[in-house]
């Protein structure tokens, strides 16, 4: 290959105490697609920031064709070519598709040149195979579209570099495949890309390279992922083998999870229609389904967020009069929500504080309406022991801890009362390998204690590793269940897109 | 070059030292007009701090007029907390004043009367409270416009009461009947003004503190203003926080007015409150929300309003000055909250 477009050398930065970089040396020959792996926190996203002008670097060099630039800011970076997805989208949502991507560019005359836009937008819509209704709002486009259009963004500005931060973490699987497709023909037509992932088999099917990070420092390149394993990737990223865990076999007992006929309305999103299921004790249930097929009204019925509009439900033999959080936790529901950040934490509270937010009315945690602070604190502290939640400590501000260890400190807070049915969804969405093994470990701890257990989730692979069924949602229905022996990827996928049905009912 | 980068934790002296460089900016940057009016600024500033601290007389007068300024800042502490907005205090105290005026002019025993004139301008003010936290509940109706301009509506309906049907018929001025003597809110201190209510207001600050920091109606109040969707997913009655939020802080408010009443004026009229409602903004941030930091911002707020009366006599600098410390100090407290988020970064040139 030609010289490299880019060229990363020596690039240091540090956040206090933390090196989130340590002499990174890394390069992008044009036409290439380099992946960037790494655990949370190793420090991909910083790199990539010092690259886009985010951050100074406190020490190395970036040079761009073979000359070292300075990189201040973000206009430094697009001046070089350099263009960024970040993991959360820059776009102003009532603005359209085509005032997003004129935002910042000087039009003629102090006036916005919309005609220009159009020719740029339908060449790249014929270089590249990347299309959007120039006239939609932003805030009517799906999150792939939106990414679609921070692409769009970069390829408008000249882009001869494209970074992509951990861009399939927000699609859902069948999404992936075109925005794989894209990529692939930018590269093809000579734009470098740095694609950030730790998902391996996406990084095995695409990339030409790979860089790998752990604790900031270059753990190891790969030259050939295709013909590398996972699992050799897998132990770069870790620094240790990670073995799939082993699940003994089911023996389920009584439900303790029934839902008999349930029926949504007025929700945002697709809305339940006569679902009916049930998980018994010691079981894992998984719902697989496209998402946006009723799989949020689903987690919010069972939660306590949503009354159905007709229907019943019963936990552990107990019909539920009262669809509130506080009267489902007491019949002895756990819930994991779907998104940790806003849902599940307070991230400007200290983590103790979220930790026992949903049991603060209890005993544990309080008399008489008087805070006992010192039994908050135990235990948070215990917790955080228990399940090697990384942070200074309880008192620590709970943003400011990484996806996985928020996600540990919410199925800490959720476990420790013992629950008879847990709820989760999409539980190691955007979590390293490590830490998704030590999640699911501790489902299948869950379940040798006898909870019944429903994971609603994307990844079909680990839907399939850790359920002993797996029902499928479509269009706001249960399209079928199928027994965890009886269940691949492939019949999966078909009742996914309503084809096939199955008798069977849930 | 400068920047700002985002910070992941704030050092816990930031929120001492903030409020500290946010009035050492004011007084700064309004040493400016001090200038302008042609006086001295050391002078001025010296005239300011002794009329106001100098003596014990000074501080108690400066106390007097903290106390309902500790009332309206617990107030919008406590419900800026919960993200209730509410810029209704000046209202909730007049309510408040109204109420524990009309209690007070009935003939009965002493305490009894103060006892009965506080619980009615606590309830007065909370009702008034209620109008903003319904109308957001029941119809999403903008909190901080509702409750500003509740201000308006209570301010003309004082004004209509001691007008008419209300107005003192033995002076003849616009001027509610005055309280009872019993019900005079006892002198601490012989000679001074420092009332009962001063002492009330003191105790009032720590007590909210304990409400806010270890209660299980404080706890739900800070998780409810932080993220009320995790509040609810966790099983909080989010409604019901704001509710009993809304009436927190109207009654604390309510307690102002019962308190001027009461210690100070002793009947209603219509500049019973020179922008106290206001002034516990303004007195809240600079507190950072945090109830104990309540005192000290409220009396260096007093402070600056008495020490501008004595400066304006003293080097005919005109006493709006002390308005003009206000607003700048709220404004300075908030670009100083800026770097509870963001740290200024050096950029060197070589990079
Ligand atoms: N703005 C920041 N301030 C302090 N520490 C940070 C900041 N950004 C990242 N870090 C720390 O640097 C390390 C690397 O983070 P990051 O680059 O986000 O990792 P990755 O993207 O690989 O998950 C982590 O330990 C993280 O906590
Ligand atoms: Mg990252």
């Amino acid at each position: 290959m030609s010289a490299p477009l880019i060229e990363m050398r020596g690039i240091t930065k540090s956040f206090g105490a933390v090196k989130a970089n340590e002499a990174v040396d890394l390069s992008v020959a044009p036409g290439e697609i380099l992946g960037l792996l790494g655990e949370n926190g190793a420090g991909k996203t910083t790199l990539m920031n010092v690259l886009f002008g985010a951050y100074a670097p406190d020490a190395g060099d970036i040079l761009v064709e073979g000359k070292p630039v300075a990189i201040r800011n973000s206009a430094d970076a697009l001046a070089a070519g350099i263009g960024m997805v970040h993991q959360h989208f820059h776009l102003a949502p009532r603005l359209t598709v085509l005032e997003n991507l004129l935002i910042g560019i000087p039009g003629k005359s102090g006036r916005i040149d919309r005609a220009g836009g159009l020719a740029r937008l339908a060449e790249i819509g014929r270089q590249h195979g990347l299309s959007l209704d120039p006239n939609l709002p932003v805030s009517a486009l799906s999150v792939g579209e939106q990414q679609r259009l921070e692409i769009m963004k970069a390829l408008f500005r000249g882009a001869k570099l494209l970074i992509l931060d951990e861009p399939t973490a927000v699609l859902a699987p069948s999404e992936v495949d075109g925005l794989f497709a894209a990529l692939r023909s930018m590269a093809g037509q000579g734009l470098g890309i740095i694609f950030i992932s730790h998902k391996l088999n996406e990084v095995r099917a695409l990339t030409h390279r790979c860089v790998v990070l752990r604790h900031g420092k270059v753990a190891g390149r790969v030259d050939d992922p295709a013909n590398t394993t996972s699992a050799a990737m897998a132990e770069l990223m870790c620094g240790h083998e990670i073995v799939p865990p082993t699940k003994a076999a089911s023996a389920p007992g009584a439900s303790v999870l029934t839902l008999d006929r349930i029926s949504t309305a007025g929700h945002a999103g697709t809305p339940l229609r006569d679902v009916s299921l049930f998980v018994r004790s010691g079981e894992i249930l998984g719902i697989a389904g496209v998402s946006g097929n009723g799989q949020r009204a689903l987690a919010d019925v069972i939660s306590g967020m949503l009354p159905p509009r007709a229907g019943t439900m019963t936990i552990t033999g107990k019909t539920v009069t009262q669809f509130a959080p506080r009267e489902l936790q007491a019949l002895g529901l756990g819930r994991i929500p779907e998104d940790r950040m806003t849902t599940g934490l307070v991230t400007n509270l200290p983590l103790a504080d979220s930790m026992v937010l949903p049991r603060i009315g209890t005993k544990a945690f309080s008399r008489k309406g008087l805070l006992n602070p010192a039994a908050i604190r135990a235990f948070a502290e215990e917790q955080i022991k228990a399940y090697d939640i990384r942070c200074p400590g309880p008192m620590v501000r709970a943003g400011a801890l990484s996806g996985g260890n928020l996600q540990k400190a919410l199925l800490a807070r959720e476990l420790a009362f013992d629950p008879k049915v847990l709820i989760v969804s999409q539980p190691t969405r955007g979590l390293d390998i490590g830490a998704a093994r030590f999640i699911h470990e501790k489902f299948l701890a869950m379940r040798a204690k006898g909870c019944g257990i429903i994971v609603i989730g994307e990844d079909l692979e680990e839907l399939l590793m850790l359920s002993d069924r797996i029902a499928v949602m479509y269009e706001g229905r249960i399209a079928g269940t199928l027994s965890g022996a009886e269940a691949t990827v492939a019949k999966l996928g078909l009742m996914m897109t309503g084809a096939g049905h199955t008798e069977k009912a849930a | 070059m400068f920047r700002l980068e985002a910070r992941s934790s704030t050092p816990a002296w930031f929120n001492l030292a903030l409020p500290l460089i946010a009035i050492v900016a004011t007084l700064i940057l309004c040493s400016g007009l001090i200038a302008v009016a042609g006086a001295n600024i050391v002078e001025a500033y010296g005239v300011m701090l002794s009329a106001s601290l100098g003596d014990s007389y000074a501080i108690t007068e400066t106390l007097v007029r903290a106390a309902p300024m500790i009332f309206t800042g617990l107030a919008v502490a406590i419900a800026f907390r919960a993200k209730f907005w509410n810029i209704g205090a000046e209202g909730q105290l007049l309510a408040g004043a109204v109420a524990s005026c009309f209690v007070g002019a009935i003939p009965m025993p002493g305490y009894l009367a103060m006892l009965l004139m506080a619980v009615a301008g606590a309830a007065a003010g909370a009702l008034v409270a209620l109008v903003p936290a319904t109308l957001r509940i029941k119809f999403k109706v903008d909190d901080v416009v509702s409750s500003l301009l509740l201000n308006s509506v209570i301010y003309y309906a004082l004004m209509a009461l001691i007008e008419g049907p209300w107005k003192d018929s033995f002076s003849g001025y616009p001027i509610s009947p005055p309280i009872e003597d019993s019900a005079n809110f006892p002198v601490l201190i012989e000679g001074t003004r420092l009332h009962l209510g001063v002492i009330v207001a003191l105790i009032a600050a720590p007590l909210c503190w304990f409400l806010i920091a270890r209660t299980t109606l404080g706890f739900r109040i800070r998780v409810t203003g932080e993220n009320p969707e995790a509040a609810r997913y966790g099983g909080i009655n989010v409604q019901r926080v704001l509710i009993s939020t809304a009436l927190l802080s109207g009654a604390l408010a309510g307690l102002a007015g019962a308190g001027e009443v009461g210690g100070v004026h002793f009947q209603v009229m219509s500049d019973i409150s020179p922008g106290y409602g206001y002034s516990g903004i303004v007195v809240a941030m600079l507190a950072r929300l945090n109830p104990l930091g309540v005192v000290p911002a409220a009396v260096f707020l007093a402070a600056v309003m008495t020490g501008a009366e004595a400066m304006s006599r003293a080097t005919g600098v005109p006493a709006f000055l002390s308005d003009v410390i206000q607003g700048t100090a709220l404004l300075a407290m908030l670009v100083a909250l800026l770097f509870t988020a963001y740290r200024v970064r050096r950029v060197g040139a070589s990079a």
